[in-house]
Formats: structure tokens, sequence, C-alpha cells
């Protein structure tokens, strides 16, 4: 079932003449960038799930917080959907455009604002990266935790719209944790400020609910995050094993041990084979399954859990255990696993990768799951795993350019991540659910749950102009989606009018 | 139906000799509440009672989730727990205690009745909160009933899910004024190898000046209140990390259980003796001394200070507005404290409460006005 909108099952959007929304937006800010040749909003069809693109109808560049509140406010007047678009590295469609609509963009958003050593906290406009919160408070000796792969191009708006993760969750939390306060404005084109330099603030947390809301909300025009110390010390051993069900039995062995990594990623074969052929990591291209375990924290108790772990590990049937011998080789073994995505795609004219999440627990007989489908459907799939907080990145292999091959590696994809939710876990842990997985979203809830959210929505958007159709599909959608899934001749939610 | 129902974790439920048994009363409690919201009748949702003060007093007739408890599952390598809301909380941290694990937030109880739904409902935290994270920092699901009486499932027991509005964070602190929340998912934490408190004698200024410093440091802190010219610190982690840090630092030895009386508010600082309304002021980190008259204790390296004054609540407000935070009656207006206990919302951010509040509850039966009075 295609991803794309569909009135018929997301709802009717309001028609509109495009010369009169340019017209209207042009005199209303008259010093706004608004692109609306095809060839200035070409570059703006996609984010980075690029196998789905629609121009926008309008692509706006505010760089002033006035222009943004006008923007919205004239858009909400004039019922125009807005989608709101940050680096554009979204893996899940999140900021696919609209044909009836803006794609406001918060590039030009890109300064530090503050960063307050004492406080140990940064302001920042919503377009600065990620990495480069870091790189300004490295001087100070401190960091911003959440370090998604894409970190040296992903904008900070976007990883508080997705509530970005990480290799270092477990330990360190997601955006969710890292972010003190926001601020915000309405669709009807009001400022608020959510959360606050405190660690708590009065009333709802509005803030945690805007965080992962998929620029459903509001808009988020600055961002107040957390720094940390850096820890003094970081190691890393990779321990290699013949058997994934061995590796994945290990993870679970560290944490019974009382310790808790800084980063715990798992890879198997293919992956591994991937990685070593582009990054040169010395990574054991026999090994069936390799654990990468960074220990982080004061010196003196990073050597005393690298005892530990390589204890643990040895009773757990490793057939090799390396360590890391100082930072340069530190930055090899991670370069492997951060590329690992990039050196799949060398395999391949193309992937499409996963993000489900499950009960560690549940490894063994998902992964069996994977491999069943990518043999029942005749592509292959390589594995990439944080396996430390249990969110899977399957990566399924196909060729665009064959008849069909797309629809078979989305089914498959569809697949696994029902797979990961009759596991007990989610469709998404980190990459969202865009227009990617709006179907799998049927499968994750019941109706009445989506009604709730729904109704969320409506508090803060009644008349659904931001990014609409993302994140939460309608009711119809699922019904539509739960007749394509039959299960022993029963239809999911028989409750549902069907069409 | 009341049903008793067999848990599947009833080997550690069963383990404190105290605990009733594990129950599951979902469905009444949904039947009460369908009920209420057909009727528009206000629901004052309780848990142990122990937290009552802490709020404005709410109208309306008991729903009493006391009844609906025991843990339904924990696995300790997945570090989750997932427990009915009306469980005690002693009952849970017990069970966590069994297998090494705790909870980071280090909740309040309050009383011997305290339970994990009121946890939830208030979102207080104890000292180790600036370091481990915050009660919502730890949930990871919940399983809520709607006005209509729907029993939802929001979030899960996996550490990242992204899928959906985060409605399960969106319940702490909301004081049971969106939904009845029935049942929890929460990530714990193993204890610590090591733990060391001491206590150094040193000025406010001095200890705050300190405490900066710290914060720029991997230090394995895990507590830090000063009062009465001491400055208090715990220390947890590997034992070769805190016996380092505890020579380095020097002091003298503290009893641990000083942290469990700061949280439980035992200290004789928070005695009857002192008739003057009890504030909770919650501030940025490297916040100066607050010029309004009383007496404070800072926990959490100065981000939450207790404060015992006669000061107008607006002055203690604008004090701590200034400064970039926001204050909290902790005493009951009947008992002289402040007519409103929490700040109050700017205005946009109050409509999209309102909106919000509308949109989940539109009978208003959930603890109308416990938070504020408009909703």
């Amino acid at each position: 079932m295609n991803i794309l909108y569909d009135e018929r099952l997301d709802g009717a959007l309001s028609k509109q003449d495009k010369t009169n929304v340019l017209q209207q937006l042009q005199n209303a800010l008259p010093d706004m960038t608004l692109l609306h040749r095809e060839e200035d909003l070409r570059p703006f069809e996609c984010d980075g799930l690029s196998a789905y693109r629609i121009l926008p109808m309008l692509v706006a560049m505010p760089h002033t917080l006035e222009q943004v509140e006008t923007l919205l406010r004239t858009c909400y007047e004039m019922g125009v959907p807005v989608v709101t678009r940050g680096a554009g590295t979204g893996l899940s469609g999140g900021a696919l455009p609209l044909e009836q609509g803006v794609l406001l963009v918060m590039s030009r958003f890109a300064k530090i604002l503050e960063v307050d050593p004492d406080a140990r906290i940064a302001r920042v406009q919503p377009g600065v990266r990620n990495l480069a919160i870091s790189e300004a408070a490295a001087p100070y000796g401190l960091y911003y935790a959440p370090d998604p792969s894409s970190q040296i191009a992903c904008s900070i708006g976007g990883n508080v719209a997705e509530n970005a993760g990480g290799v270092h969750c477990l330990k360190y939390g997601l955006t969710v944790h890292n972010v003190m306060r926001v601020e915000v404005v309405t669709i009807e084109g009001e400022r608020m400020t959510l959360g606050s330099e405190a660690f708590d603030a009065p009333g709802f947390d509005l803030m945690a609910l805007f965080t992962g809301s998929e620029g459903m909300l509001g808009v988020v025009t600055e961002i107040t995050v957390k720094l940390l110390p850096k820890p003094e010390s970081a190691k890393v051993l990779m321990a290699s094993f013949d058997d994934v069900e061995k590796a994945g039995k290990a993870v679970g062995d560290i944490i019974a041990a009382g310790i808790i990594p800084g980063g715990l990623e798992m890879m198997d074969n293919l992956a591994i084979r991937a990685a070593e052929d582009f990054i040169h990591a010395n990574y054991p291209v026999d090994a069936e399954a390799i654990l990468l375990c960074e220990l982080d924290g004061v010196e003196a108790d990073v050597d005393d859990d690298c005892q530990t772990v390589r204890r643990v590990l040895e009773a757990a049937g490793a057939t090799d255990i390396a360590q890391a011998r100082d930072d340069a080789e530190r930055a090899k073994f991670w370069a492997g696993r951060k590329n690992a995505f990039p050196a799949v795609g060398r395999m391949s004219p193309d992937y499409y990768c996963m993000d489900g999440t499950i009960p560690r627990r549940e490894l063994p007989r998902v992964l069996k799951g994977i491999a069943d489908l990518s043999e029942q459907y005749g592509l292959r799939v390589a594995n990439v795993f944080h396996a430390g907080d249990g969110n899977m990145h399957p990566l399924i292999l196909f060729d665009a350019n064959r008849e069909g091959e797309l629809e078979l590696a989305e089914t498959v994809g569809g697949k696994i991540l029902e797979l990961c939710v009759e596991a007990g876990g989610s469709i998404t842990g980190e990459h969202g659910v865009g227009r990617e997985k709006i179907n799998q979203m049927c499968a994750q809830f019941q109706p009445d749950e989506l009604t709730t959210f729904h109704a969320v929505k409506a508090a803060f958007d009644t008349r659904r102009l931001l990014n609409p159709g993302k994140n939460i599909p309608t009711l119809q959608r699922c019904a539509e989606f739960g007749a394509m899934h039959v299960h022993n001749g029963e239809l999911p939610h028989p409750e549902l009018p069907r069409f | 139906m009341e049903h008793h129902e067999q848990d599947n974790y009833s080997a550690h439920a069963e383990r404190g000799a105290s605990s009733a048994p594990a129950r599951d009363i979902s469905e009444a409690l949904c039947e009460r509440v369908r009920q209420a919201n057909a009727d528009k009748t206000p629901l004052k949702v309780v848990g142990g009672d122990t937290k009552a003060f802490y709020g404005r007093p709410v109208e309306g007739e008991t729903l009493s989730l006391a009844e609906h408890r025991g843990i339904t599952h924990y696995d300790p390598v997945e570090l989750v727990i997932s427990v009915r809301s009306g469980t005690p909380l002693r009952e849970l941290e017990a069970a966590l205690d069994a297998e090494g694990q705790q909870l980071g937030c280090e909740p309040p109880h309050f009383g011997q009745s305290a339970t994990v739904g009121g946890m939830i409902a208030t979102g207080l935290s104890g000292p180790r909160r600036p370091w481990a994270g915050s009660v919502r920092d730890f949930v990871l699901g919940t399983r809520v009933i709607t006005h209509e009486g729907k029993h939802l499932r929001f979030g899960g027991e996996v550490m990242k899910n992204v899928a959906g509005y985060d409605l399960s964070r969106l319940m702490v602190g909301a004081q049971g004024t969106l939904g009845v929340v029935t049942e929890v998912s929460l990530k714990v934490l193993p204890k610590a190898t090591e733990t060391h408190s001491l206590r150094l004698e040193m000025t406010l200024d001095n200890a705050l000046e300190r405490l900066a410093e710290w914060g720029r440091q991997p230090l394995p802190l895990s507590a830090a209140a000063w009062h009465d010219g001491a400055l208090h610190l715990r220390l947890e982690g590997g034992r070769s990390s805190v016996a380092a840090t505890a020579e380095r630092l020097g002091g003298e030895r503290l009893e641990a259980s000083f942290w469990s009386d700061l949280r439980e508010q035992r200290l004789a600082f928070f005695g009857d003796t002192d008739s003057r309304p009890l504030w909770r002021l919650s501030l940025p980190n490297n916040t100066p001394r607050l010029a309004i008259d009383g007496d404070t204790l800072y926990d959490w390296a100065g981000a939450q200070r207790w404060l015992r004054s006669d000061a107008a609540a607006e002055t203690v407000r604008d004090a701590v507005a200034r400064a970039g935070g926001h204050a909290t009656c902790f005493t009951p207006q009947s008992e002289g404290g402040a007519a409103e206990p929490f700040t109050p919302l700017a205005p946009i951010v109050a409509k999209y409460h309102r909106q919000l509040k509308a949109q989940l509850d539109p009978n208003g039966i959930f603890n109308p006005g416990r938070l504020y009075s408009e909703f």
C-alpha cells in the first residue's frame, strides 16, 4: 500500500492556487526568501528517505523569528499546510513535502546563541548541526550526549522533532533526556516557551510531548540543551562470535554484571564485511557477529569495568576479544560501525534501513525471523544493532532499477516491523514514523489509541495544517491497511467501517 | 469484574512478607470512569494518599487505585520493570533491591503507603535527580484509562520508542488530570558498586563555586546539598573512582541516611516547629543566592532549594522567575500556604493546557482543579 499522501485515506487538503499563495506570502513577508520555480524547489523534493519525492508548492526560508510567526499565521489564515524541514537527513520521510503545502526550511537558524559552562547548557537555533554543539562545548570539557550517526549533518531541530538517539542512548538517554527548554511557534503564530533552564517546569510536560512529535504540534525555533562533562576515559572492546545468538546473550550478560556501557553495538557478518571493505577497521570478516562495547567514565573505573566485561565475554563464548590500544584505534573501531549504512550502500545499488526496537531477550527469535524473510523474498539483509537498547537497524539490500524490487523491499521491511511489534517492541526506535511507517502504525496501535493521538494533535493544531498525514495514520488508512493483512481469515479492527 | 491474577512475576511479588497479593481491578476502574463520564461526576484519583497535600484540593468521588497492584513483569537483564499503579513504592524498591537494582530518580515516599501511581502523578524526584534523571526520564510506557473508560497502552517496555506522541511522559506530573494511569513500565539501573557520603564545612558562596567547578568534571557525584554551613556530598560509582574522590575531597564521613532523611523531609529543617510555609524553588544550575527572606536548604547542587519563608507568594515567585526558575508551595493553603501551589502559566501556554485538557477530558472528570483552578 502506497505511503504517499492520499486524500482519500489521509484526509482532504484544501485546494490552493499557487499564484495566490505566493502573492499573499510575498506581500506579508517581502524580506523572506520564498522559492517557487521548479528548478529551485527540486532540491527540497525529499529528505533522507530519497525513494519518495514530491515537489513542494513553495519553499520558505525565513531567517528571523518574526518571519516564522508571520509565515505560520498567514498559512493558518489561508488554510495552507506547512511541512517543517531541518537539515533533511531524516530517514522516515518526516520532511517529505506536500504538493499543496509550503515547506518551511529552518536551515538559516544556524547560530549557537550561548554556551554557559557553569550552568552546563547551550542555547542554540534549530538549524545548528548536532556535532557543532559538542564542538562549541569542547573548550570547556563539555559535550552534548545524543550522537545520531548522521551527527555531522543533522540539525538539532530535526533531532528534537524525531527524538533522535545514537549509539550512547542506554547510558546517556535520547534527545528528550538532554533537552531542557524549547521555544516554539504555534500554527497560529504564537510564541510559547516549553520546559526551562531549571530541571523542571510548571504544568504539563509539553516539552516531552513536543519532543519526537515530528513537526505536528508546532515549530521549534530555539533549543536549550544540557551539556555533560566529557568522560575522562573511554575504552572500547571488540568481541567476535561464531554465532549471532551467543553475541546476543553476551549483551544481557554484560548488563547482568551491573555494567551500563557507554555504547554497545552489534553487527552481523554481512554488515561486518561491508564495513571492513569500506573502512578497513580490522574487523574480523569471518565472525558471524561482533560486539563493540565502549566503557567510559573515570579512568580507574573504566579499567575495572574492562576487566569485568572481558571475563563476561570470554564466558559467553567470544572467539576473540580485542581492545583498542589508543584513541586512534578506538575511533577506527567506531568508524566501521558509524559508516555501516554507506558501507552496505557500496554492496548494493539501494538499501532500505529499518528501525525497529525489541526487548533484547527476543533478539535470537527476531533475527531468525529476519533471516527467514530474507530467504523467502530473495533479498539480502545486513543487521546493525544498537544492542544495549534493543534498537535494530536491518538494512534490506535491493536494486530499485529492477522491476518490483522496491516494493519487495518495502514488504520485507513492513514484515520485519510487524515482527518487532509481535515481540513486544516498536516500529521505530529513533528514525520516526514520518510517511515511511505510517501503515505499520496500524499494527502497533489500536484505533482508540490512534484516536487519542488525533485528540492531542487537535489541541495544538485544530485545522490539521502542520505536517498533515505524518506520524499518526487516520482510521481510514488503517482500515484499508488492515484489509490487506487478513490474518486467519479475520480482519483486524472489525469494528471499523470498510471502504 | 475484579479478579485475582497469576502474575508472571509472582516469585518476586511474594518476597516482601507484608505485601498484599497482586490484583487487577482495571475492568472495575474502567467501569467507574465510564459512569463518571456519563454523569459528568468529578473523580478524585487516589493511591496511597501520601501526597494529597501536593496541589490544590479536589472535590469529587474517590477513585482509589490502591487495590490495583502488583509487579506484572520484571526482567532485570532488560533493565525494565512493569508495575501497577497501586503497588506500594517500597514493594517495588524491595523487588529491585533483591536484584541489585534501583530507581535512578530516588523518589520521595512521604509515607508508608506511597504508591507507584503517586510517584508518576507528582513526578517528584530525590537527591540523585540532577545526575541520574527525573521520574519522567525513566518512564518507558504506561497504561491509561481515558475519559471514555478505555484502557489504552502508550509506549512499552523498550528503551527506545518514537512511534506516536509521547503520552507516557506527558502523564508524569500531570497529577491524574489527563487520564488514570493504571500501570507503568520503568527503566531501572544497577546500584553503584560503591557509595560514600561526606560532609565539608564551607560557606554557601564557596560551596556554589565548588559545585559549579565540579559540575564540569567527570566526578562520581550523585547528591549535593548545602545547609547551615556545611556541604553534604554523596559519591556513587566504581570502587576506584569513589575511593580516589573521597580521598581528594576529605571532610568527615556522613551517614547515608542523611539522603533519605533529606528526600523524605525528615531533617530538622522540615520540622513542624517552623510554621513558615515551605517552598520548593526549581532553578537553573549555577543560580546565585536569591534575596528572599527566610531559611534555605540547597539540594541538587543548588538547582532545587527548600525555602522556609513568610514572604508573599508573588515576592518568592518574582525572585525565582528572574533567575529563570519556578516556585511551588509545599504547604497547603489550609495550613497557611499560598492559594496557588504551582507557578501560574504564561497565557499562551495556559491556552494550550486548556485545549489539551478539553481534548483528553472534555467533561472535566479527572482531578479537576488539582493543578490550576481553570482545569
